[in-house]
């Protein structure tokens, strides 16, 4: 039954994975970006999320609500100012150009914020301890069910735009021949600043409950990049559901390997990306954003 | 009337100029077929004016509006649809989100994906297929369709028949000709000189960036054509001096 639970609780982990893998993806998908900056992203909302708390005492989750068309902007400036102009530059210098921005906000939370380690788990109140308990060793905590709930709701929506609105075509026709799409009109930096839009605003979600589920500091954000990017890689490079697949197997290989002992936790999600990566056909769900 | 012309434009790839100072009108509801050979710049000089080249010099004007400066996706919003050499579908969309994609920066005009699937009648039981699977005559109909689904002033077709079985070409072209039967107004590049003669009001033949030979389609010979293609009077001279 502990490893019931154990696959169970990595299920739960894995939403917040593949919450967080989901901006990644997208910019990767559409414009070939990958953005080194995304795991600082979303810890930058997660601090920002946690001001809007304490200076309004507001529930942690409508905070998180409100972020979002922040989010949007600053997504839309973030594309507007840094990444259109490195992206003109060739392939090498959007990966230097955000590998800098992750230095430039963790330094930065680091000066206003301080190290030390903050958490949103208490202002959310009983809702972040409450759980249904199935039997006596397997229980579902509501955060968690929440959490995957939300990953499930964001990527269904993704895909949904992608598949059915106009500028969702627009922008799977830019991710596939950006230069084909200005021939019949498209705007491929309006396309570019709506999808870092979007992807911020994921982002900033993951950091939310990433925020609500433990705790964070200035430093967080490389290893969340990393769990996102093993997510990504499990489940195939720009194939929206393949994140989510990822993020759950990275999951549940952390939670068993932490059944073994607490120690193997991280690495056990390691191995399994490597394992993956060893693969002939790189993703459990090889496929491309385009066929989303 | 005029409606588009191109005003010695030149356009470079990196040191090599291929298309040199050249100069054309395009009459409203006139069809225009660009022949030459390969190299000739035919294709670099439709893509200057679509905007997808970057010209070097000269000016483009569009209805007596200057549009060299402008993006592509701006020519495009304003009526100027280049079908590109190779069709470049979306490959991963299907015909119908292919022609969506474009109808939704289009001008104000008649073409919908209806309208599209009455003209190329082969495409209606394709509708909801990934144009990566289609036959390549399927996907020359479609990336024409694609164009016109922006209700373009100017169309520019470049080497519509380039890789289809004869008998796609023939379905390809009625389908041009219908459209051209409307009034559209067209600048073809094409390399079968017999079809492009048949097609076109008037013929302009380049060689090396330059337009060597221009005429009534009817007034022009297959001879003259040929040694214009080729360049052959122009050889003679340069080994005699």
């Amino acid at each position: 039954m502990t490893w019931v639970n154990a696959i169970v609780q990595g299920v739960l982990l894995g939403g917040l994975y593949a919450l967080f893998a989901c901006g990644l993806s997208l910019l990767f998908g559409v414009m070939r970006i990958i953005n080194l900056a995304h795991g600082d992203i979303a810890v930058l909302g997660a601090f920002l999320i946690w001001t809007l708390v304490h200076e309004t005492s507001l529930s942690p989750f409508l905070a998180t609500l409100l972020i979002l068309p922040a989010a949007l902007v600053i997504g839309y400036l973030l594309f507007v100012t840094l990444l259109e102009r490195s992206l003109r530059a060739g392939q090498l210098i959007p990966l230097l150009t955000t590998f800098g921005l992750a230095i430039v906000i963790q330094n930065l939370l680091l000066q206003l914020y301080s190290p030390d380690v903050k958490s949103l788990t208490a202002s959310a109140g009983s809702f972040t301890t409450s759980s249904w308990h199935i039997t006596d060793q397997l229980s579902i905590s509501a955060l968690g069910a929440l959490t995957l709930a939300l990953a499930i709701a964001v990527l269904g929506g993704l895909q949904l735009f992608l598949g059915r609105t106009g500028m969702g075509r627009e922008m799977r026709a830019t991710a596939q021949d950006a230069d084909t799409a200005a021939l019949v009109g498209v705007d491929a930096r309006a396309v570019y600043a709506r999808a870092t839009a979007i992807a911020v605003a994921i982002g900033f979600l993951a950091g939310g409950f990433m925020a609500l589920r433990s705790t964070f500091e200035p430093s967080s954000g490389p290893t969340q990049l990393i769990f996102a990017f093993e997510a990504v890689v499990i489940g195939g490079f720009g194939s929206l559901w393949g994140t989510l697949v990822g993020g759950i197997v990275l999951g549940i290989a952390q939670t068993i390997g932490a059944e073994i002992n607490p120690q193997y936790s991280v690495i056990a999600g390691h191995l399994v990306f490597l394992a993956v990566l060893a693969l002939p056909r790189s993703g459990i769900l090889a496929g491309r954003l385009a066929r989303a | 009337m005029t409606l588009l012309s191109v005003d010695n434009v030149d356009a470079n790839h990196g040191l090599l100029r291929a298309v040199r100072g050249v100069s054309l009108t395009l009459d409203e509801g006139e069809v225009v077929a660009l022949v030459g050979a390969n190299g000739a710049g035919k294709t670099t000089l439709l893509r200057a004016i679509s905007g997808a080249h970057r010209a070097g010099s000269g000016r483009i004007t569009l209805d007596g509006v200057d549009v060299t400066d402008l993006p592509p996706h701006r020519r495009a919003r304003m009526g100027i649809a280049l079908v590109p050499e190779g069709r470049r579908l979306f490959a991963e969309l299907t015909v119908e989100e292919n022609l969506l994609v474009a109808a939704r920066h289009a001008r104000a005009g008649t073409w919908t994906v209806d309208a599209v699937m009455a003209a190329f009648p082969l495409l209606q039981p394709l509708r909801s297929k990934r144009a990566s699977s289609l036959s390549g005559g399927e996907q020359q109909a479609t990336a024409i369709g694609r164009s016109l689904m922006t209700n373009p002033r100017v169309l520019l077709l470049d080497e519509v028949s380039l890789g289809l079985a004869p008998q796609a070409v023939e379905a390809v072209y009625r389908s041009i000709e219908t459209v051209i039967g409307a009034g559209a107004t067209v600048l073809l590049v094409e390399q079968d000189l017999s079809r492009a003669m048949r097609v076109a009001h008037r013929l302009m033949c380049m060689l090396e960036g330059r337009v060597v030979l221009e005429g009534p389609a009817a007034g022009l010979t297959r001879e003259q054509v040929t040694e214009a293609y080729f360049g052959l009077g122009r050889h003679v001279l340069a080994e005699s001096t």
